[in-house]
């Protein structure tokens, strides 16, 4: 396989374009907007795990959040006014407890992302590999094999939670049951 | 060959970092439900993000088959869909009966 073209210029590219993507989202004023900036944050982030060599995942961000979670949200902000509240103030009063919330959790990363032990850094880059074009087997081999599906019983569980949620998402949005 | 420009899983954990303080910082100063919400899925898709990076880490270790970071963020993925399904239908039924959105509004269990 040949190895990767450009591969820092994507990186930047798209990791430019999420955190724009995730600044607009809880700055914008109109939901929509922020939904629409949300949607450019998880397409470029499928890009990102192209980059990781995951594709099944990337396809799952794609169909999954970008196509099904977003139109559920753009759905429910049309069902509510959002013309009124966009004429509401639109933060909190605790924007300064929130300021200094997100200062401690991004000390405590960089603290973390720079301990160093016995001179090397904790996350040192492994041996490159340049993925396999089975992944999506791989992956269905952890969840579905009998004999060595190692998620088989979780991915069980996720699906009694998806009707737990279905049957719960139904429930506090009908008028009467 | 260019090993100062290569893209380490550090860069990932520090863009993942990023968008997770984005994430919180919505989450605790937005008044607006359905932006929490939204600042909500930004800490889950920072979160798979890191795993994804993770998975790729251990497959340079222990080989292609290592892909459990990978198989986890699609259970986020999966859980996400279930909180946002469930979140926006607690929201549909707050805005019927306060009609608001507001989240420092929504201060009685009962009404």
């Amino acid at each position: 396989m040949n190895p990767p073209v450009a591969t820092p210029f994507f990186f930047y590219l798209l990791a430019a374009t999420m955190i724009i993507g995730g600044i607009l989202v809880i700055t914008r004023k109109n939901a929509v907007h922020s939904a629409l900036a949300l949607i450019t944050t998880l397409l470029a982030q499928a890009g990102l795990y192209l980059m990781l060599y995951a594709p099944f995942v990337a396809g799952v961000q794609i169909i999954l959040y970008a196509g099904g979670i977003m139109v559920l949200f753009l759905f429910v902000i049309m069902l509510i006014s959002i013309e009124r509240a966009q004429k509401e103030r639109q933060f909190n009063k605790q924007w300064l407890i929130g300021i200094v919330a997100a200062a401690a959790l991004g000390g405590l990363f960089i603290a973390v992302y720079t301990t160093t032990t016995k001179g090397r850094v904790l996350f040192p880059e492994g041996r490159m590999s340049y993925g396999e074009s089975d992944n999506t087997q791989r992956i269905a081999t952890l969840l579905f094999d009998l004999h060595s599906g190692t998620y088989m019983f979780a991915f069980e569980i996720a699906s009694l939670l998806l009707l737990v949620a279905i049957i719960g998402a139904v429930v506090m949005a009908k008028k009467r049951i | 060959m260019h090993a100062m420009l290569d893209i380490s899983t550090l860069h990932y954990l520090v863009l993942g970092a990023a968008l997770f303080l984005l994430g919180v910082i919505g989450v605790l100063t937005r008044r607006n439900v359905v932006i929490v919400l939204m600042s909500i899925e930004l800490i889950l898709n920072a979160v798979n993000l890191n795993l994804v990076a993770f998975s790729r880490y251990w497959q340079g270790i222990h080989g292609p088959s290592a892909l459990h970071g990978q198989v986890f963020a699609i259970f986020v993925i999966t859980d996400a869909a279930a909180e946002a399904a469930v979140g926006l239908g607690i929201l549909i039924a707050f805005f019927r009966n306060k009609e608001t959105v507001n989240v420092d509004e929504v201060n009685l269990l009962k009404w």
